[in-house]
């Protein structure tokens, strides 16, 4: 897979192509807004019915994220699961593969919105971390420096005469790294968004997942 | 010979009517289990279908439900209702006659279900929905004879099939119900009696006096018609000239947005005021019966429409039909010319007015088919399983039920008659269980077995199947209002991909208006009006009929000629264009152009193969230029050729119809393709898997396609063996061709390739520029040009030059 390489206060990171953020000297995967159980909770809360299998989705390509990074640690940035009542009702053999991803690796579950409790699987459960020059956390904060965060699932989209790409997104300025949502069936914001718009500065860029990632001027 | 009752006798008598021949013959054959009669539109059909009724009505004292009335179209029944209170009425007689459509009040619809009337006119839809109540033997007890109208249009559809289900149904409740089809004049009477019959029983057919061969012939105006594009305008003054010289004219339009257009232009033409109404599926019901009503007091000159005009409504006096673009479909285009100028025995009138240059060739291929009495139509294949999973699931909202019995049943249905019991256990297992994949899952666990019966698991579901019912695909659409207060005059609806298009002020036309839009309102499409002359948008995607292979057939011989003398100049001149620049396609060779066109390389394959063949070729010729590193980006289809365009040139065609290569790799080709995965929504709907109705909200259009994209992706990984995959193969098949048609195809050119590389589109080529319906190819090419645009961006922002950060920055390590 084709990686986009850049760093942000002067750590050297790499935007893989599925959403997610290496940082090879730290040997760190991190990943946002998984958004597990997702078609259950809507199914519970009496909406139309998804397809089942987006945990399943989701968790085969994190699984391909780790092998190929041989990442060491892993930060789920947030919104890992789409509510804490999700995080209970997954089937087993779902539980049974998280923990497995889970084994040999420092595993850290971010708080975020959907998931503001801890949830029962090992690993630390933390409100954010600093790690070096960075700061993780799940909803982005005015004014912060050398952060990382998720919760709002930028996408961006190009016009390619006749034909218009929409793809999620990472969104890089100076200060701050938001990255997309990395779950199966979550829905995007738009990077003209106000909400995205005010956080991020000018020049900033919008790096676009997919086979290969590219980076463009971030739409406003 | 059955002869007419007195007050029967007196009431023809008193009008000064004598019974039709084909409507004594109903009458002496009113026992026959099923009759198929063909007549002619203004042949007295609805009465001969009736007849049998109203007499044994007028004998007897019969209690409840006598005579069920199916037709395609709820202003058909509406209509049919008018026209049968009239005799009643007349004749003094006690027979109630309701209808019930989707349009029927709650309260209506609950008293007819506890107190039926003697003759109830419905639509396969509120059929089927009846037919799901727990209490169906009571509101269709003592039924005695049902009569389907229009029943070519509904043998053509899946909404035929889920009738036929249905009836059979009913003739399980009711053993002596006795079928009547009325239908216009058809290729072939004996598949319509096949679909019709209860197998194993007979269904007689009876033809009428199919009256005289229709007047019909190419509008000649001075002006020459384009090379391409679908609007004839340049057709305008020479069709008003036409109406000021007809009592009234109907305007026939292949799509609603050519419908709306040409009415646009014609009004602006429209100096003296004559009154033309517009009257298309999409306009709002109000709408549509205003039109209707003006027309039928005969207040209108002319009506601008499509299809929705087509079937069964009261055409008054209409004296002329006009036919727009190419009649893609002979038959539809004699049933159309068929209605106009009602007498029975007076020849019906029409112009055909081409579009375009390949529209002339058309039109001229499809008059000489007229007058060889040539009629087209596509054999259907076996009933479909989709609707026959929703007919399971229908049928376990009325009640537990034995699935041997309910077996039975359904091989009595013409469709179905070759459906095997594995086949259908299969479809009964993914109603109750969803399939392997899906086993896990609460939400498909619909059916449950008790003591040898099949039910429902929760009896609560039947509402959101009833919700449900029905197999009409219509595209997503949204409703359009005039902005006010308080929801303002609702003008119509368009469809939910066009409406995703459109940004604040933005001009369209709709109902013949030009409106602007202002917002999305609750799934409402608000607009203001707009003064402006020229909208800035078309209306609605098109959609698109597929020519029927005889007139492919007729186009491709006259391309052999050496000279054009039947076609107008302008059009035997470009003919000779092409041939000079490039050359015709010639029978037992394959010709193939490419040229550049608008930055991108384009490829035309003149297959001659029908629509489906071309587009069955578009995927296989893109699959092949995928691997071949051409980077194509999409493919159109007519019926006689596919086009494709790309990033790069075709520079020899021999390595893309490869066989073997062709072959490789088909199937997982084939599975990422839009065609399957659009199949795989319709029948997913269909069979019940998505549900588009739920009771808490419609759901829109794209959460549909969303979920029922990542459905299909999921089904294709976990289980590729499901029943839905099965269905939609064998449906995208049906839609498609089979391969060994193609494989057949390319045996035959044996190489015989005549490729053409031009510097620029030819005339034959130019009217595949503007077809509808292209489908994406999504590859290496939308890579390779987001890549592109992507530097591009980065260049004229100036963001290039700092990005990416150098690396030479000093790199943050964390210890351990």
């Amino acid at each position: 897979m084709n990686n986009y390489s850049f760093s942000l206060q002067g750590a050297a990171l790499t935007a893989l192509g599925s959403g997610a953020l290496f940082w090879p000297d730290a040997g760190l995967l991190v990943v946002s807004d998984l958004h597990l159980g997702k078609a259950e909770r809507i199914l519970r809360r009496g909406g139309s019915a998804l397809p089942p299998y987006e945990t399943r989705d989701t968790l085969s390509r994190l699984e391909a994220d780790l092998a190929h990074t041989s990442a060491r640690r892993v930060i789920c940035l947030g919104d890992s699961f789409d509510d804490i009542a999700a995080s209970q009702m997954l089937r087993d053999e779902e539980t049974l593969w998280i923990t497995r991803l889970q084994a040999g690796r420092e595993w850290i579950w971010m708080e975020g919105n959907h998931d503001p409790g801890p949830v029962d699987f090992g690993g630390s459960h933390l409100a954010e971390l600093s790690l070096g020059p960075l700061t993780f956390r799940h909803i982005a904060q005015p004014g912060a420096i050398g952060e990382v965060s998720g919760h709002y699932h930028p996408k961006a989209s190009v016009s390619l005469r006749g034909r218009s790409i929409s793809r999620p997104a990472f969104l890089l300025d100076d200060d701050r790294l938001i990255l997309p949502a990395f779950g199966t069936y979550t829905g995007g914001l738009r990077t003209s968004a106000a909400a995205l718009d005010r956080l991020m500065r000018q020049g900033a860029h919008a790096i676009l997942t997919g086979p290969t990632p590219v980076a463009i001027p971030m739409p406003r | 010979m059955a002869s007419l009752p007195p007050v029967f006798k007196e009431w023809f008598d008193a009008k000064g009517w004598s019974i039709h021949p084909h409507q004594q013959t109903m009458l002496d054959r009113a026992d026959a289990p099923a009759l198929l009669l063909i007549a002619p539109t203004g042949g007295g059909k609805t009465l001969s279908g009736f007849l049998p009724t109203l007499i044994d009505l007028s004998k007897s004292d019969h209690q409840g439900m006598h005579t069920l009335y199916i037709s395609p179209l709820k202003a058909l029944a509406a209509d049919i209702r008018r026209n049968l209170t009239t005799p009643v009425e007349e004749m003094n007689l006690d027979v109630r006659i309701e209808e019930r459509t989707g349009d029927t009040t709650q309260t209506m619809r609950k008293r007819q279900r506890a107190d039926p009337p003697h003759i109830l006119l419905t639509t396969p839809e509120s059929l089927a929905l009846l037919v799901s109540y727990p209490d169906a033997p009571h509101i269709f007890s003592g039924l005695k004879r049902v009569v389907i109208d229009e029943i070519h249009a509904l043998a053509e559809s899946k909404r035929g099939d889920q009738m036929m289900l249905a009836l059979a149904r009913l003739q399980r409740l009711c053993p002596d119900l006795k079928r009547v089809g009325l239908s216009a004049t058809v290729e072939d009477p004996a598949a319509i009696a096949h679909l019709m019959a209860r197998h194993p029983d007979p269904c007689e057919i009876l033809l009428a006096d199919p009256g005289p061969a229709p007047d019909i012939s190419m509008l000649v105006t001075n002006e020459a018609p384009p090379w391409s594009g679908g609007g004839a305008a340049y057709a305008i003054p020479a069709v008003l000239d036409e109406v000021r010289k007809h009592k009234t004219t109907l305007i026939f339009h292949n799509t609603r947005a050519q419908a709306e257009i040409f009415f646009h232009n014609l009004w602006l033409a429209n100096d003296e005021g004559l009154p033309i109404g517009i009257h298309h599926g999409s306009l709002d019901r109000e709408q549509r019966t205003r039109v209707e009503g003006a027309m039928v007091r005969g207040e209108l000159r002319a009506i601008v429409c499509t299809g929705s005009l087509d079937l069964g409504i009261d055409w008054g006096d209409v004296d002329l039909v006009i036919q727009i673009g190419a009649p893609k479909n002979v038959k539809r285009l004699v049933q159309r010319i068929g209605r106009a100028n009602h007498r029975y025995n007076a020849p019906s009138k029409a112009l055909l007015v081409p579009a375009n240059r390949f529209e002339v060739v058309e039109c001229v291929a499809a008059l000489d088919a007229v007058l060889d009495g040539e009629l087209d139509g596509d054999p259907r294949g076996p009933g479909p399983r989709d609707v026959l999973c929703q007919h399971i699931l229908i049928t376990a909202c009325a009640g537990p039920f034995d699935a041997c019995a309910l077996y039975r049943e359904v091989i009595s249905a013409g469709a179905y008659t070759a459906l095997s019991r594995a086949e259908f256990d299969a479809c009964l297992d993914f109603c109750a269980t969803g399939g392997y994949a899906l086993r896990a899952y609460d939400r498909w666990q619909r059916l449950l077995q008790k003591n040898g019966l099949w039910q429902l698991r929760d009896p609560r579901a039947a509402q959101r199947i009833r919700m449900n019912i029905g197999t009409i695909q219509d595209t997503n659409t949204l409703k359009v209002r005039m902005r006010r207060n308080r929801g303002g005059k609702p003008l119509g609806e368009i469809e939910e991909g066009f409406a995703a298009t459109l940004t604040q002020g933005d001009t369209f036309l709709i109902g013949g208006q030009i409106v602007k839009y202002e917002g999305l309102r609750e799934m409402t499409v608000e607009v203001s009006r707009d003064s402006s002359r020229k909208p800035r948008i078309a209306t609605f995607m098109g959609t698109k009929f597929a020519t029927s292979t005889q007139l492919s057939a007729r186009v491709q011989r006259m391309f052999t000629q050496e000279d054009w003398p039947e076609l107008p100049s302008h059009t035997a001149e470009w003919l000779r264009l092409q041939r000079k620049v490039s050359q015709l396609p010639q029978p037992g060779r394959l010709l193939i152009e490419s040229f550049p066109h608008e930055g991108r390389a384009h490829t035309v394959v003149y297959g001659f193969a029908g629509r489906n063949g071309q587009q069955t070729l578009g995927l296989l010729l893109t699959k092949r230029m995928e691997e071949t590193g051409l980077h194509p980006l999409g493919f159109v289809a007519t019926d006689y050729a596919t086009m494709i365009w790309g990033l790069d040139a075709v520079e020899d065609p021999a390595p893309l119809f490869e066989l073997t290569a062709l072959q490789d790799g088909l199937e997982t080709w084939l599975a990422g393709n839009a065609v399957m995965k659009r199949t795989f929504r319709a029948s997913a709907t269909i069979a019940g898997l998505i549900e588009r109705n739920t009771p808490q909200a419609r759901k829109s259009g794209r959460q549909a396609a969303f979920s029922s994209d990542i459905l299909y992706d999921t089904l294709m990984r976990y289980d590729p063996d499901h029943l839905m995959l099965d269905i939609t193969r064998q449906e995208a098949l049906r839609g498609l061709i089979d391969f060994g048609r193609i494989e057949e195809m390319i045996a035959r050119i044996d190489g015989r390739i005549d490729h053409i590389r031009l510097a620029r589109l030819t005339p034959l080529a130019a009217p595949m520029l503007l077809e509808v319906g292209r489908v994406p190819v999504k590859g290496d090419a939308e890579e390779r040009l987001l890549a592109e645009e992507a530097a591009r961006l980065m260049e004229t922002s100036g963001l290039a030059q700092i990005s990416p950060p150098p690396v030479n920055k000093p790199r943050w390590r964390v210890g351990y």
